[in-house]
């Protein structure tokens, strides 16, 4: 059989084994209320409890109380803008973000720009790295809340947060980060990084789809978007996700334990893939920053061609990733991103990205490497952008 | 996402190249959306003797670029210039709702390479 190779973590990644197994007990056997009174809840609420601290021990969190859990990413960070912006109005109208974050980061700034509030983008520079000096002059006495992710998903690169906490923190304002594209591939610690909220995702660590967590420092402000029965201390109603919970716990669990390693592995693995490809391909580049990017990423841009094709051309030969093309969005538009960080139209439709994970093996990356060559041969020879000399 | 024959002449694009010594070359899109297509034609006796691509894009450039070169192989102008972008969507059993406006140019790159060939045509009179 033909060898497949998933390397698309960021769109999706296997739920861990040991996931699997902790998770299964809670469908149809444990399947009480935490809430109950009676003894059916009873397993149930430890094993809440007990993942709720899994999660608070993997980001550092001081109290397991800080830990509300969420249906996802999308679901933290639109609790994490919305809610404090709207608890906070009384002390200013103005939040500040980047022109590189997720879309569930963008979007909800917007909805709140439709309700008269103010939205500064800072810059970054060309390795997707944000511009301290902007950060600073964007915050004025208005600013409530600041959002930057921890790293970005799609180039990979890890930003300075101490320092931006250290001036966020300094003008007054509130820190929210994304981590749902960190957390779990590189540690993270809210006490020492001194993060007030984060959002963070189950299954982008291996975990269950559906499930995630905000964290939010005792004492933070925020005003809750779903409202019902007052679960997670009224953050946050709707009976548990119990199963999908129990396997965001596990998932934690594993990742404090084997963080370290992997990460080791997974970065020898990128650098391997990227050395390989930029060596074999001419007119290859990588995205993002050369050192300070996650363990798990390769952004790779190639000139003269369109990441669709690539992805398609790649999905022949068994092999999985994606691209900040605008043919593969739903906007047909490429990448903010990588329009932020300086990128031409046309070459940030040429781009692919890599997300390595614990299935990988060095043999994966090296067809992966041996595959695009004649790949991007091919489409070369088909694009008219291609300069003749490169097609002798 | 796409219907196997997308997939076929994306593979195995039908006529793609250039021709040195066109009698009308017809380009259209932008890098800049991420389609970019050039159509070369030779035409004899009011006929599309020879036609190849060469197609900077997605799946469905290539694949629609190839197609036209099949649809328009062998036709009288008045007959490839009839050639719509539905005919192309078509004879590939479809394409994707999105890809339906931004990638399927083919038929548009047919047309400026007639239009191209006519306009050099009455020039030459």
């Amino acid at each position: 059989m033909k060898q497949r190779i998933y390397m698309d973590h960021t769109a999706s990644m296997p739920v861990d084994p040991r996931v699997l197994e902790a998770m299964l007990p809670y469908f149809a056997e444990k399947y009480g209320n935490p809430s109950s009174v009676h003894s059916w809840g009873t397993e149930p609420r430890k094993a809440l409890e007990n993942a709720r601290a899994e999660i608070a021990n993997l980001i550092g969190a001081k109290k397991s109380e800080e830990i509300f859990f969420t249906s996802g990413g999308t679901e933290s960070t639109n609790i994490a803008i919305k809610g404090v912006a709207n608890r906070n109005k009384d002390r200013g109208n103005h939040i500040v973000t980047t022109s590189i974050e997720h879309m569930s980061v963008i979007n909800p700034c917007k909805s709140l720009v439709k309700q008269g509030f103010e939205v500064t983008f800072v810059p970054v520079d060309r390795y997707g790295v944000v511009d301290l000096q902007a950060l600073e002059n964007a915050i004025t006495d208005k600013t409530t809340l600041v959002s930057v992710a921890y790293a970005n998903g799609e180039i990979g690169t890890i930003q300075p947060i101490r320092e931006i906490s250290e001036i966020i923190h300094r003008k007054g304002a509130l820190l929210h980060v994304d981590a749902v594209a960190a957390c779990g591939q590189i540690p993270i610690n809210v006490q020492t990084d001194n993060i007030d909220l984060m959002s963070v995702s189950s299954n982008d660590m291996y975990g269950p789809r559906g499930v995630g967590a905000l964290y939010a420092c005792t004492g933070t402000r925020i005003e809750p978007i779903i409202q019902g029965g007052g679960q997670e201390r009224g953050l946050r109603s709707g009976t548990e996700n119990i199963p999908g919970i129990v396997g965001m716990g596990k998932a934690a669990e594993i990742a404090k334990a084997e963080m370290r390693n992997e990460g080791e592995r997974l970065a020898s693995l990128r650098d391997r893939l990227t050395r390989g490809v930029l060596k074999s391909v001419p007119a290859s580049f990588l995205n993002g920053h050369p050192s300070k990017r996650l363990p798990n990423n390769a952004n790779l841009r190639f000139s003269y061609i369109e990441g669709e094709s690539l992805i398609l051309s790649l999905d022949m030969q068994g092999i999985a990733c994606s691209s900040g093309s605008a043919c593969t969005s739903k906007t047909l538009e490429p990448s903010h991103v990588l329009l932020a960080i300086g990128l031409k139209h046309e070459d940030a439709h040429g781009s692919l990205l890599f997300t390595l994970g614990r299935q990988n093996t060095q043999e994966d990356v090296d067809h992966v490497v041996n595959a695009l060559p004649d790949i991007v041969k091919r489409l070369r020879a088909i694009s008219p952008l291609t300069p003749k000399e490169m097609l002798q | 996402m796409y219907t196997d024959k997308v997939l076929d002449h994306f593979r195995n694009p039908r006529n793609m190249g250039e021709i040195p010594d066109a009698d009308g070359i017809g380009t259209v899109g932008n890098p800049v959306c991420g389609d970019l297509m050039s159509i070369y034609i030779k035409v004899k006796d009011n006929r599309i003797e020879d036609i190849k691509f060469k197609t900077f894009g997605c799946g469905a450039a290539i694949a629609t670029s190839s197609m036209i070169t099949e649809l328009a192989k062998g036709k009288t102008l008045d007959e490839a210039m009839k050639i719509s972008r539905g005919d192309v969507a078509s004879s590939l059993d479809g394409l994707p709702p999105i890809k339906m406006h931004c990638s399927n140019l083919a038929a548009d790159g047919l047309h400026a390479a007639i239009q191209d060939y006519l306009k050099k045509k009455g020039a030459e009179k």
